[in-house]
This record gives structure tokens, sequence and C-alpha cells, in this order.
């Protein structure tokens, strides 16, 4: 989009001093005495705020602090969780595994958001001849929705060797993703449905009244804005799905949590738990903290919209 | 008269259980607009939706340029493609540019090249004096200028009948009378339209022939002389009356 500019920036209009250009019409407007002190008066307050935030905080977070290392038990806590040297000697393991869930975040990310497109246009659509299909999809995604991620894994990964079909995988690693697939493809499918149902019907007459037919009115105007309006909550799934994926360790596959489970086992420490959830929130964090942005920005969009 | 660009007989349409139109039988000659006035719920909306194949009918036959588009074997994005309707609010796709909007159907449903479309889409906005606004998002927009906007995307398939439903009634008062103008001059220029309003004083002054709905059925009809200024049924006498006691003429 060439105009992206041209619209995101609403909000910094209103911040006072940042706007003036935008507003001097004349070219030689001076801002007024009265203007200046509430400037000035303004810039002193945000000051004062400033320094009351940082003192608190250094007060209440450093008490807490405190208080934990000079409590009794933190001696064995810290030698229990916070083994540092172990934690730098285990890493490259962990981080090893970490790529296996990195691999299989990206492989499932993929596949999920095909097939969770595919099952939400098969929900929101009415033709007839989809009927079976829509009934089909509409089971799926309330049996998946509704059991935990950990009982599918468990019944893939060691249910569907066990039927010992000739040419179906023994391969934990794809079963395991399988299982992962199968169930945010639900989850997914269900957000991008909610998303198109959330589109203004008018939308969708007006796209079909001006004769685009029914593929070109979804791919041009519904689904254009439906993924705009649920991409902070695909993030979250994202975010979810990344955590997920250690689920897979249960079938014996090496990933970050399996590794940091093999290292502690061996030493009786509990410092490569740590680790590995260290690990996950270099890249769930960041991705947490985004996504919380572009939630603020979405609400913003639409509540701009609702004004004009 | 002319031939009819639409002609609609016996026209019957039900949601579920409650009929909403009933024998509907019309005729608008080309270069004339027929406006339909009538009480909330009247069905006035969803007559032009059924014009325009967005809604199915139980019974009845609507023409187009004499040929008969409720038709099962007809296509009906292609007939689509020969009317241009206006809705009463949220037109407007609110992801793409006010240009954007306006090529889309050009390109998508016509097969235009992109330079062709906006050639065509940049004069549109010339004639009706909002060229500067062609790269600027629906939300910057005010609502006078979205439904003008609106039309002209409307304008972009060189309809050959254009169907606005109370394009000014999500508007307030100033705003509606820069739409009416656009409306007006499109007649000017013998464009075909129908039109469901709430303003009388628009229905004067465009209508070639103003019909009054009661409860599905057109109930009376005639020039906008007689219909708004000395209609004969009581129950349309009624309706004018409280129109005019609300303030709205
Ligand atoms: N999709 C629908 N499903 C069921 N009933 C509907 C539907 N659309 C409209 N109706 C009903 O049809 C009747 C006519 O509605 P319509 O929208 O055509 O009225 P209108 O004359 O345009 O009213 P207004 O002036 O308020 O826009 C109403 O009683 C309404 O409840
Ligand atoms: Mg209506």
């Amino acid at each position: 989009m060439k105009n992206e500019a041209s619209r995101g920036d609403s909000a910094s209009q209103f911040n006072g001093e940042n706007s003036q250009s935008k507003y001097d019409f004349g070219g030689k407007w001076q801002p007024s005495e009265l203007e200046l002190a509430r400037r000035a008066a303004r810039a002193k307050r945000n000051k004062r705020s400033a320094i009351i935030a940082a003192l608190s905080s250094f007060f209440v977070l450093g008490g807490l602090a405190v208080i934990a290392v000079t409590s009794p038990g933190w001696k064995l806590l810290s030698d229990t969780f916070f083994k540092w040297a172990y934690g730098v000697e285990v890493l490259p393991k962990i981080l090893l595994g970490f790529i296996t869930n990195i691999t299989l975040t990206t492989i499932a990310t993929i596949c999920v958001a095909f097939f969770g497109l595919s099952i939400a246009l098969v929900r929101t659509s009415k033709a007839p001849a989809l009927t079976p299909f829509r009934i089909l999809a509409t089971v799926y995604v309330d049996v998946f929705r509704g059991i935990p991620m950990l009982l599918v894994i468990l019944l893939v990964g060691f249910g569907v060797p066990a039927l010992q079909i000739q040419g179906l995988t023994n391969n934990v690693l794809i079963l395991g993703l399988t299982a992962v697939i199968i169930t945010y493809t639900a989850y997914v499918a269900e957000v991008i449905r909610s998303g198109i149902l959330s589109i203004h019907p008018s939308q969708r007459a007006a796209a079909r009244s001006l004769g685009l037919n029914y593929v070109q009115t979804m791919r041009h105007v519904i689904l254009p804005q439906a993924f705009r309006r649920v991409t902070p909550p695909l993030l979250n799934d994202l975010v979810a799905l990344i955590k997920d994926t250690g689920l897979v360790s249960i079938l014996g596959v090496t990933d970050a949590v399996r590794a940091a489970q093999i290292a502690s086992s061996r030493s009786f420490n509990y410092t490569p738990y740590v680790m590995a959830a260290i690990v996950f929130l270099l890249i769930t964090i960041p991705l947490t903290r985004f996504t919380d942005r572009t939630l603020r920005k979405s609400i913003e969009q639409q509540n701009a919209q609702g004004l004009a | 008269m002319s031939n009819s660009v639409l002609e609609i007989s016996k026209l019957r349409k039900s949601f579920d259980t409650e009929l909403v139109l009933e024998d509907i039988s019309i005729k608008v000659p080309e270069h004339t607009a027929t406006v339909f006035i009538g009480a909330s719920g009247s069905g006035k909306s969803t007559l032009l939706r059924c014009i325009n194949l967005l809604e199915p009918i139980d019974d009845g036959v609507i023409k187009l340029d004499g040929e008969e588009i409720t038709d099962v074997e007809i296509n009906p994005d292609e007939v689509r493609r020969k009317i241009g309707m206006v809705f009463q609010a949220f037109n407007l796709f609110p992801h793409m540019s006010v240009l954007e909007n306006i090529i889309l159907a050009p390109m998508r449903v016509k097969g235009s090249s992109r330079d062709q479309a906006v050639d065509q889409a940049e004069s549109l906005l010339k004639r009706f004096g909002l060229l500067d606004k062609a790269n600027q998002y629906p939300d910057r927009l005010s609502g006078g200028q979205q439904q003008r906007v609106a039309i002209i995307r409307s304008l972009a398939l060189n309809p050959r009948l254009l169907l606005l439903d109370e394009i000014t009634s999500s508007l307030d008062p100033v705003l509606v009378n820069e739409v009416l103008k656009t409306v007006r001059d499109l007649k000017a220029e013998g464009m075909t339209m129908v039109l469901a309003t709430h303003e009388m004083g628009f229905a004067k002054q465009v209508a070639d022939e103003v019909c009054f709905l009661k409860d599905g059925r057109i109930l009376e009809w005639g020039t906008p002389d007689q219909i708004l200024n000395k209609p004969q049924e009581r129950q349309t006498q009624e309706f004018l009356k409280q129109v005019n006691e609300a303030g709205r003429l």
C-alpha cells in the first residue's frame, strides 16, 4: 500500500507540540504566551511524573530483591534453579533442541495457515455443494478445540504407529508435528471465521453489486479486512504455538524441553529447565510485545473508522 | 415514452413467512428517475436489492433492457455489472484508497488495464470535484464525500441503471445537499435511476415518477406533483403529513 504513511499517524496530531506544522496555515503563526506557559507546565509535569515513577520502581523492586536474596531459603533456591555455570554448560544442547521447536513452528504455521483458511472459507460459504464439507468442518473444529492438545499428541504419536499400517510413518517428529497442525488448524480456522463474519454485510453487498463474483469479493474485499482484524489473535496463537511445540517432547522428540529434561535428570539440578524457559522467552516476549502493539493499532484504526 | 430500461411485473418477495413485497409492477423508461417513498419497513430497500439480484424473489419478472434477468439461466454477476447500486452506509471498502475503490471493478470485472482504469477514475473524480481525494482512505472523508465516491464508483462500469437506497439518510443536512447535487447532475446527464428516499424535497426535484409503498404494495403512483402535492389515497396523505411534521420537507 502506497499510502500507509498518511493514515497511521492520526494519533500524533493530537499531541500538542508535534502537530504545529500541520496547522501552520499562514506560515507566520507563533504560539501565544498562554500556549507557551501551558507547554512549560506540561513539560514540568512530565518531568515530575518520570521522577516519581523511577523512584517508586527503585524502592519497590529493589526492596523485593533484597527480601528474596536475604531470605533463609535463597541459597538452596539459587543452587537448584539458578546455577549459571551449569546452565551455560548445557545451553548448546538446549539451543540445538530449540532449533527443532523453531522448525516445527515454521512448518506448522504454514500448514495451519493454509488449512485454517480453507476450513474458515468452507464454513462461511453458503454453496449447497459444500454442505457435507461444512458439516465435517464444523465437527472437526468443535472436537479439536475441545480436547487438550496433549491428548491429541498422545493419540497421534502413539496411536498411529500402533495401527501398523504400511507406508504410514513412525517418525515421532512428523507425528508430533501432525498433532500440532491438527489442533492449531481448528483454533485458527475459528479465528479467521470470526474475522470473516465480523465484516459488515454491506461490504459484501457493495462488492457483489459491483459485479464482483464470490471469489473476487472474498479475495479483494472481505479477506483483507478480516485478516487485519484478526492479526492480533492470530499472533497470540503463534506465541502459543511456539510454546506448545514443547509438548511433542512427550513423544521423545529432542526439542528444547526434552534436552533440558535429559540434562536435569542427569544432574538432579533444575537449572536446565530455567535455561530452556529463558530461550523460549527470548522469542515469545518480543512477539508478545509486537502483538500488543498491533492490537493497539488495530483498535485505533477501528475507532477512526467509527468516527467517520 | 421510449423503451424501458427496467420493467418489473407482479414481483413478490417474502422472508420466511413475512410477505415483504407483493404485486409490484413498474416501468422505468430510459433517462428517467423513479422514486420510492414510504414508511420504514415498507420494503423499499428490499425492492432495490431484488432488482440487483441480491435477493431471490418468490415470483414475478424483472427485465433489464427487455431481457429477463430473473431467468434462472442468467449469470447474476453479469447483470450486476450493468446496474450500479449505492447503499445507505458502509459502501466503500475501508482498506482501499478512493482510487483503488473505484478501479477495483473495472479491473477485476471488466478486465481493464490499470492505466485505463486509473484514467477513467480520475476523470470521474475530476468531474465530481473529488480529484484531490483520490489517494485518501475512506475514513478520512466526510460522510457526504464518502457517498459521492460510492456513486462515482458505481458509475465506473457505465451502468444502464443506478439504484440509490436512502443514500443521504445517514448524513447531516449540510452534507445531504452536496450528495443530492451529484444525483441531480447525473439525472441531467440522462442517467436512468431508481431511488428510495425520505427526502420529499429531493423526490420533487429529480423524480419523473413517484411511487408510494405501503406494506409492500404500490399504493399510489404518479408525477411528483400528483403524489406529493395532491395525493388521492388517505394513507399517502397520512404518510406525507407525518413526514411534514417530522420536519423533513
Ligand atoms: N434479510 C432479511 N430477513 C428477514 N426480513 C427482512 C430482511 N430484510 C428486510 N426484512 C424485512 O422486510 C421488511 C422491509 O424491509 P426494508 O429494509 O425493505 O424496508 P425499507 O422500506 O427499506 O425501510 P427503511 O426505510 O427503514 O430503510 C421489513 O419488515 C424487514 O423486517
Ligand atoms: Mg431501507
